[in-house]
C-alpha cells in the first residue's frame, strides 16, 4: 500500500527560473507518544524521509521527525536546469516507499 | 480530541522547576527589576499595585545558554542534547540572513505553518548545506532537517509542525562556508498538539 501524494509544479518556466515546489503525502504520521483506548502504545509510524530528484540528480533531501504535522507538506525551490523529470520517494517507519514520478515542461 | 490528549490547554501560570542558585539570583534580579519598575512607575505618575513580571530565568544549561532562548519558557533535556550535537563546537551567529517565520499565536498545535529561510546566493562556493529545525519542549525535539544543493537555487524550505505547548521553535543553518546560523522564534500554543504528547 502506498499513500496518496500531490505534487504541484509551475505550468510553465524557463531555464535559470527559480521554482517552487510543493509536495504532499497523505500519511497518519503516528508518534509513538499516543495510547489507544485500552492503554496500550500505539507504535510509531512516521515518514521519515523525502528524497528528490531531478535528472538522477538529488536537489533536495527532508529527514522529518515525530514533531511533523500529518500529511507532511513541505515547499522548496529548484533552480531550473532545463526540462526533465522529478522523482519524489518518501519512506516510512513501515518501509513502505512511496515513489511519484513528475515531469517539468521547460518552455 | 480524545483523552489522551494531556494538556489540551497551556495553563496561564508558569510552573517550573528552579535551581536554588538560581531562585536565590533570579529573586534577587527580581527584586531589583521590581524596584525599578515601582519607580519608574511613581515617576510616571502610574498605579503600583500591578504585580511585577515574572523575571526569573530559568536555568542556563550549557547547549541551550549558547543560543538567545526566551526567558520564562523551559526547554528539555533532549533539545540540549540535539542542540549540541548540531552546534558542537561552532560560533552560531544569532538572526539575519536566516529567518524563521512561525505564527506568534498558534490555535491549533497540531498544524503550525513554518518557513525557514537564508538568504545566500546558493553558489558551488557559498550556498546552505543543511537547515535544521528543532521543538524545545516537545516530547522529541528534533522536528525535521533539510538538506539542500547549489541547484536548490533559493534557500526556503516551509511546512506544518506540531507543537505540544507554548514554547521556543530552534532554526539552524549549516552554510557551505562553514558559518553556522541560528533563528529562535516563540510560539504561544492555544491547544498542544496531542499527537506530540
Amino acid at each position: 500500500m502506498t499513500n496518496k501524494t500531490r505534487i504541484k509544479l509551475p505550468e510553465t518556466s524557463a531555464v535559470g527560473d527559480v521554482i517552487e515546489i510543493r509536495a504532499l503525502i497523505n500519511h497518519v504520521m503516528e508518534t509513538g507518544n499516543r495510547k489507544d483506548a485500552s492503554g496500550t502504545a500505539i507504535p510509531r509510524n512516521i515518514v521519515k524521509s523525502l528524497v528528490v530528484t531531478f535528472g538522477s540528480v538529488t536537489i533536495f533531501k527532508a529527514e522529518f521527525g515525530p514533531g511533523i504535522s500529518s500529511n507532511p507538506f513541505v515547499a522548496f525551490y529548484l533552480r531550473v536546469p532545463g526540462p526533465g523529470e522529478f522523482v519524489f520517494t518518501w519512506e516510512d517507519d513501515a518501509g513502505i516507499k512511496t515513489v511519484e514520478r513528475t515531469p517539468l515542461f521547460v518552455g | 480530541m480524545s483523552d489522551h490528549c494531556r494538556s489540551p490547554v497551556e495553563p496561564l501560570s508558569l510552573i517550573r522547576v528552579v535551581s536554588r542558585r538560581n531562585f536565590v539570583l533570579g529573586g534577587a534580579a527580581a527584586v531589583a527589576v521590581a524596584m525599578m519598575l515601582r519607580a519608574g512607575a511613581v515617576a510616571a505618575g502610574e498605579d503600583t499595585s500591578q504585580p511585577t513580571a515574572d523575571v526569573a530565568a530559568p536555568p542556563e544549561e550549557a547547549a541551550a545558554g549558547r543560543i538567545p532562548v526566551s526567558s520564562g519558557l523551559t526547554h528539555s533535556r533532549q533539545f540540549d542534547e540535539a542542540l549540541q550535537a548540531i552546534l558542537a563546537d561552532a560560533e552560531p551567529v544569532v538572526g539575519e540572513p536566516l529567518t524563521l517565520e512561525l505564527p506568534e499565536l498558534a490555535e491549533n498545535g497540531n498544524v503550525v505553518p513554518y518557513t525557514v529561510a537564508v538568504e545566500s546566493p546558493m553558489t558551488d562556493t557559498d550556498y546552505v548545506r543543511t537547515l535544521h529545525l528543532l521543538s524545545t519542549s516537545n516530547p522529541q525535539p528534533v522536528v525535521a532537517a533539510f538538506h539542500l544543493v547549489p541547484a536548490t537555487g533559493k534557500a526556503s524550505v516551509s511546512g506544518r509542525m506540531r507543537l505540544a505547548k507554548t514554547q521556543d521553535v530552534v532554526a539552524i543553518a549549516e552554510v557551505s562556508t562553514g558559518r553556522v546560523l541560528v533563528a529562535v522564534r516563540k510560539v504561544e500554543v492555544t491547544i498542544g498538539g496531542c499527537g506530540t504528547e
